[in-house]
């Protein structure tokens, strides 16, 4: 949707031929297209001001280094300078006081306060072995407390029974008296939604803060919020005083900004983040994955969990053990396809990578889209089983046969089948020499298997493999290797960080570290 | 849809309501006598009757129209669309008046806490959420004017000066392609040239309401469809639920049989939810235990209000955040399994937006419209700081038609979406 900022600054870098320092006038270019980028990505606008000063002030005059472009050197600065303003050390939640800690929830309706409220319980019982009791003090939307007593049950999590018609303030004093009589660690109150020009509800949130003195006050924020974050952050913490918060949705597409614009004028910490429906969904706050992604340049991280969960676990422990043995048919030619389909195909693969925003285009220009997937896929489901599972069986007229079947020509079966000798005879090799490759591989996918790695394979026989599949039209654009290499590789994935020149990769060390 | 009474409307909208004693004096009694068993022990645990397995529905239905088709003789609430002029302040507030306390949650709790409901009992509720919304709409129009008047106090419109325009438009979330656009417009002809503060707040409203006029399109049931089926889509926390309780109540008291169907299988206690929304208006709910699948839920549901022959059902389905693949095939499933039943529905599928959400409005937009084939949108938590300006750029982009828009939590805070109304408050104009 949105060009990346690497691919913007490349194209105002790209007319730069000389080396050396950072002119202000090259610098002063890029902070444009900074400003944009991070303006898409929903920073609020005052913050985008002040960062961008940092940032010039920082760039001006810093030495470009041998390797890299000046544009990347300036995504490098804007990236580490998004870090130290998002908050490089993780700061947990802290319980350091005596039991029962109260917690207090606050946020807007809809930002996801009561799933919060279940994770962070679920998570301090879990890690930290904590006896925690949750109250919802949500007397306003229907089925709120409701919410919160089945979470509860899910989650083992013991919840203050329900009284009606108690107030928000008598149902916080009952749960700290129950946590208080039953001998809990921990009280975690979820309040209910509130817009912040709501005077009542505000005054009610700030009774509830004096009468149970929470040691924390977490707010709860959309990850998806636009410019008005600086006002939801504003509001609360001036009248009730947070002292984190807590960013959910991270799992969608949304650019992130909000967490710079709350982290900036609040000065609080970013505690948590929430990246899924799921109760464990919860995870600490990665200010690397946020910056990456208000910057525009992909997330490999999400692209690497994405691919973790998507790939049924059991399946993938079934391949790797085939493939151990070097064993690969077309069957799991197929299970790999359809893998790929899963993650969102070609297109929502492309759309995480850093730098591929462009090529997305290119592929699509190329007809390169997702239905060659599916032909791929429905060339190998008009074969027999037999005839899957030993494709030397596959004579013309079966061919022929194959094609009919399938709604392709002749071309196309012996393009899979090509596609499939390679990827057998790479798993065969790869089968030798398994070891290493294979112990990664099955950390990376929580104990499954893997597919073959990019990093390993070599370069020349991916173009090679990627013609074969008939991208040959649009890869003239592509950078070598990469996304040729893409849907062979796809279990490879894991070895993206291995992978040649990304481009506009800030800084190296960015692993695919797996939490 | 133009307004041709300028001042006067908008006055009569932002300046504060007008009792409207007849239905107030009404509607207390129609719900209750449409459900009292339910009312009393509502609270978030469903009503009663309302409340139940899928299987008791077909009676419940029966029960429930009957209930609807009481109500409505007494007050008829004007369709938004129709009856465009005595819009929503009049009718609705007495209908939320008596219903709200006994369901929301019961709770003599706090009433300064509950703004909206509270206040109902007198001629105030009208008044209070009218209040809210030009609060709420103020807030950024008040930024946005307060930004343009320290501008444009009499200044030159030049490239420093329309920049500044460009980024009081973005604070307001409508993003950079957009504001770009309008300050772009907004320059022709008037570079250079001398500009007074009120004058540009003027124009910036004719720029903003000129993109969303085209899309300020009214909701309309279509009585040949029998039901009209409605599909509520949107990403967590949006405000689904909520929404679909509203247009229930509307939808009920202008006369209309509705069906509602608990489709979100997911959240937890969010069929319970949609039944206290259910029991507000005397709507009966299909409801499926959490968990099971929403396409066979949907089935059902449309099933049932055709062999009914209700005007309409409404569907409420699991929030969902576009990128998931997986769930956005699970909403594909719904609409084909509803087709399976009526191959013209679902007739309206609407996404529901949250104000407050920035640029990744758009890529809502984008792919729900690819899944479920959106057919228009409602925009949700107005009363608060959000401006919502993306809609100016998703009307830019998609010219999907905006429907309503959602200004608080009580049953009646849903508003038709008036263009000019929204333009203007944005720009900072209040008459």
């Amino acid at each position: 949707m949105f060009e990346s900022l690497s691919d913007r600054l490349s194209g105002i870098f790209d007319k730069l031929t000389r080396r050396g320092a950072l002119s202000e006038a090259d610098v002063s270019e890029a902070m444009r297209e900074v400003r944009r980028a991070l303006l898409e990505a929903d920073v609020a606008l005052d913050v985008v001001k002040s960062f961008t000063d940092r940032v010039k002030a920082r760039a001006v005059g810093a030495e470009v280094v041998k390797s890299i472009t000046p544009g990347q050197m300036v995504v490098k600065i804007v990236h580490d300078e998004l870090i130290a303003t998002l908050g490089s050390e993780a700061k947990p939640i802290d319980l350091q006081a005596a039991a029962p800690v109260p917690i207090l929830m606050v946020g807007l309706q809809g930002s996801g306060k009561t799933t919060t409220t279940a994770k962070i319980a679920r998570r301090l019982k879990e890690r930290e072995r904590r006896k925690v009791l949750m109250a919802s003090l949500d007397t306003r939307r229907p089925a709120a407390m409701e919410q919160l007593k089945v979470l509860g049950e899910q989650n083992g999590i013991d919840t203050l029974p329900i009284v009606m018609s108690q107030s928000a303030v008598e149902i916080a004093r009952r749960a700290m008296t129950a946590a208080r009589l039953g001998g809990y660690d921990v009280v975690i109150l979820d309040t209910a939604g509130r817009v912040t020009v709501d005077e009542g509800l505000m005054d009610e949130a700030a009774e509830v803060k004096r009468v149970t003195e929470p040691h924390e006050v977490l707010l709860v924020a959309d990850a998806l919020t636009g410019q008005d974050a600086v006002n939801t952050a504003r509001a609360f913490d001036g009248r009730l005083g947070i002292t984190g918060i807590v960013l959910t949705r991270v799992d969608g597409d949304g650019r992130g900004g909000a967490a710079l614009s709350m982290r900036a004028v609040t000065g609080k910490p970013i505690k948590l983040m929430g990246v899924g429906e799921k109760a464990d969904a919860l995870e600490d706050f990665h200010p690397s994955r946020v910056a990456d992604r208000i910057l525009g340049m992909g997330d490999i991280v999400a692209l690497v969990e994405k691919a973790a969960a998507g790939i049924d676990a059991e399946k993938a422990a079934k391949m790797a053990a085939r493939m151990g043995k070097g064993e690969f048919d077309l069957d799991d030619l197929a299970e790999q396809l359809k893998q790929m389909q899963k993650l969102g195909g070609m297109g929502g693969i492309m759309g995480l990578m850093p730098g591929m925003g462009k090529m997305k285009g290119q592929m699509a220009a190329a007809g390169l889209d997702d239905r060659f997937l599916k032909r791929q896929i429905a060339v190998i489901q008009s074969m027999t089983k037999k005839e899957r599972a030993k494709p030397a069986l596959l004579d013309a007229k079966r061919r022929r046969r194959i094609a009919a079947g399938s709604g392709t020509d002749v071309a196309d079966v012996n393009k899979v089948l090509k596609l499939h000798r390679q990827m057998a005879d790479m798993m065969k090799a790869m089968g030798k020499k398994k070891g290493g490759m294979m112990g990664a591989l099955g950390s990376m996918f929580g104990g499954g298997g893997g597919m073959p790695d990019l990093s390993r394979m070599d370069p020349a026989a991916l173009e090679k493999m990627a013609k074969d599949m008939g991208m040959g039209g649009g890869a003239g654009g592509m950078p070598p290797g990469l996304p040729p290499g893409l849907p062979p590789g796809l279990g490879g994935l894991p070895g993206l960080p291995g992978m040649p020149r990304m481009p506009g990769l800030p800084g190296a060390g960015k692993g695919p570290k797996k939490k | 849809m133009a307004d041709p009474k300028k001042p006067g409307f908008f006055r009569s909208l932002f300046g504060g309501g007008k009792p409207d004693p007849t239905p107030a004096e009404d509607t207390p009694d129609a719900p209750a006598e449409a459900r009292p068993a339910e009312t009393a022990p509502a609270g978030p645990a469903p009503a009663g009757p309302v409340a139940g397995e899928p299987l008791e529905v077909p009676e419940r239905v029966v029960d429930a129209r009957r209930a609807a088709e009481a109500p409505p003789t007494r007050l008829p609430l004007p369709i938004y669309g129709d009856a465009p002029e005595p819009p929503p302040p009049e009718p609705v507030p007495p209908v939320i008046a008596p219903p709200a306390p006994p369901p929301v949650a019961a709770l003599p709790a706090a009433p300064a806490s509950q703004p909206a409901p509270v206040p109902a009992a007198e001629a105030g509720p009208k008044r209070s959420w009218l209040q809210r919304l030009k609060e709420g709409l103020g807030r950024s129009s008040n930024a946005i004017g307060g930004g343009i008047k320290a501008i444009f106090t009499k200044r030159k419109l030049d490239d420093e000066t329309l920049e500044e325009l460009e980024n009081v438009l973005i604070q307001a979330d409508l993003g950079v392609k957009t504001a770009l656009a309008i300050t772009e417009r907004l320059a022709e002809g008037r570079y250079g040239k001398d500009v007074g503060g009120e004058e540009v707040k003027a124009i910036l409203a004719d720029e903003v309401e000129k993109v969303l006029r085209p899309v300020a399109e009214p909701f309309r049931l279509k009585p040949e469809h029998r039901p009209h089926v409605v599909l509520v889509v949107g990403v967590n926390g949006s405000g689904k639920t909520t929404t679909l309780g509203k247009l229930a109540a509307k939808f009920t008291a202008e006369g209309k049989s509705v069906l509602l169907a608990a489709g979100d299988t997911f959240r937890a206690a969010a069929v319970d939810q949609l039944k206290v929304w259910g029991a507000r208006s005397g709507v009966p709910v299909l409801t499926r235990p959490t968990g099971s699948d929403a396409a066979g839920l949907a089935f059902d549901a449309v099933t049932e209000a055709r062999a009914k022959a209700l005007d309409v059902v409404m569907i409420d389905t699991a929030g969902r955040l576009q990128n998931k693949a997986e769930l956005m095939n699970e909403l594909e499933k719904v609409v084909r399994v509803i087709r399976k039943v009526d191959p013209s529905a679902p007739h309206d599928v609407l996404l529901v937006l949250d104000a407050t959400t920035g640029q990744n409005a758009l890529g809502q937009v984008e792919v729900f419209q690819r899944s479920a084939g959106v057919s228009g949108l409602v925009m949700t938590k107005l009363d608060g700081t959000a401006r919502g300006g993306i809609l100016v750029a998703i009307a830019e982009k998609y010219g999907l038609p905006v429907h309503f828009i959602g200004v608080g939590e009580g049953i009646d805070d849903l508003e038709p979406f008036k263009a000019r109304d929204f333009a203007r408050a944005i720009a900072g104009l209040e008459s």
